[in-house]
């Protein structure tokens, strides 16, 4: 398992996931995808307009295990522990359909390290296991500013992190795929798992954002 | 053009009684699912077709995926809202079934000629002669 720091990461062009391998679409993709194209160019559909129906939906797709994941990995130091260790075969057992958590590496969020992971344009991103990415976060923009700048973007999400902090942004591949292990927040003591799962948001586990704190639930 | 309009999602809804939802409004299992619902909604509020139009021929696509041995189980229920809207724009004359089958095979040349990780963008040489 390799990091790019962002200090080292060189991003020269655009995204560097050529290993040879070539994109995939299943069937149902390519229908959906011709559809789309063909009510585009006639005009029965604006693009902006298709999306923003789908962004409404964006928390509405998938089948959000990652919440239940993290918040066992919290209350159960073994799983965290085989989740640290080989995130696919732990996630696997929370998905309806086998795929669920291909690929899939968890990485920890420590007083010492934030995790950060950029790369969404396709398979890359475990939607499975988090959600659909909002939209800006497949945005040429934030990828590129986000391994230049980690510090500053987080800063416009709202999160600023201790000096030491070290930021680590993780850049998905075809082999890879990354979720963050956000920490447990303060005052959760004896909170049973779906308690826990309720504070774990979209952004945290993929590092814009930390877990929601007892206080901001009003629990 | 249209903004995205709750009440429309509500109305798709109610016209839709096998629609996955919770409390708040639809769910989807995958992207390409919220997709297909998207372009439903943008055909309706077209005036494409009216909702009852449209559970009518949801329904009869239904009946007979199930006449041809499908479970039904739920999660194949977008596979025949698909099927369906496909089956619509047919009917209705905004394309044809050879021009939804040249541009699904255009998709899947441009996703071939696409090194995994960029943007899987159509061209005009992804439509083979």
């Amino acid at each position: 398992m390799t990091a790019h720091d962002h200090h080292s990461h060189s991003h020269d062009h655009d995204h560097d996931h050529d290993h040879g391998e070539a994109s995939d679409l299943s069937e149902t993709e390519l229908r959906v995808r011709a559809l789309q194209t063909i009510l585009i160019e006639k005009g029965y559909a604006d693009p902006a307009a298709l999306d923003a129906i789908v962004e409404t939906y964006e928390t509405k797709i998938g089948p959000h295990i990652g919440a239940r994941i993290v918040a066992k990995a919290w209350t159960d130091p073994d799983f965290r522990q085989s989740l640290l260790t080989d995130a696919s075969k732990a996630a696997a057992p929370f998905g309806y359909k086998g795929d669920v958590g291909d690929n899939l590496v968890a990485v920890e969020n420590t007083p010492d390290r934030h995790n950060v992971v950029v790369c969404t344009l396709c398979s890359c991103y475990p939607w499975d296991v988090l959600g659909l990415p909002p939209v800006w976060y497949k945005s040429f923009a934030y990828r590129s500013r986000v391994v230049r700048e980690p510090r500053a973007v987080l800063g416009e999400f709202g999160l600023t992190l201790p000096d030491q902090t070290e930021i680590r942004v993780w850049d998905s591949t075809a082999e890879v795929r990354y979720m963050v292990l956000p920490a447990r927040p303060a005052g959760t003591d004896g909170w049973t798992e779906d308690q826990l799962a309720a504070l774990v948001t979209r952004d945290s586990m993929i590092g814009t954002g930390v877990a929601n704190s007892p206080a901001g639930q009003g629990a | 053009m249209d903004l995205i309009d709750p009440v429309a999602a509500r109305q798709a809804l109610l016209a839709n009684p096998g629609l996955p939802a919770d409390s708040q409004g639809p769910v989807f299992c995958e992207p390409w699912e919220a997709q297909a619902f998207a372009m439903t909604l943008a055909l309706h509020a077209k005036g494409l077709f009216a909702w009852g139009e449209w559970a009518a021929m949801l329904g009869e696509t239904i009946k007979a995926a199930q006449a041809a041995g499908d479970p039904d189980t739920g999660d194949t229920y977008y596979r025949h809202w698909l099927a369906t809207l496909e089956r619509m724009v047919a009917e209705k004359a905004l394309t044809t079934q050879s021009d939804l089958t040249a541009h699904r095979d255009a998709w899947e040349r441009a996703a071939a000629r696409t090194p995994h990780g960029q943007p899987i963008e159509l061209r005009s040489t992804d439509f083979a002669a």
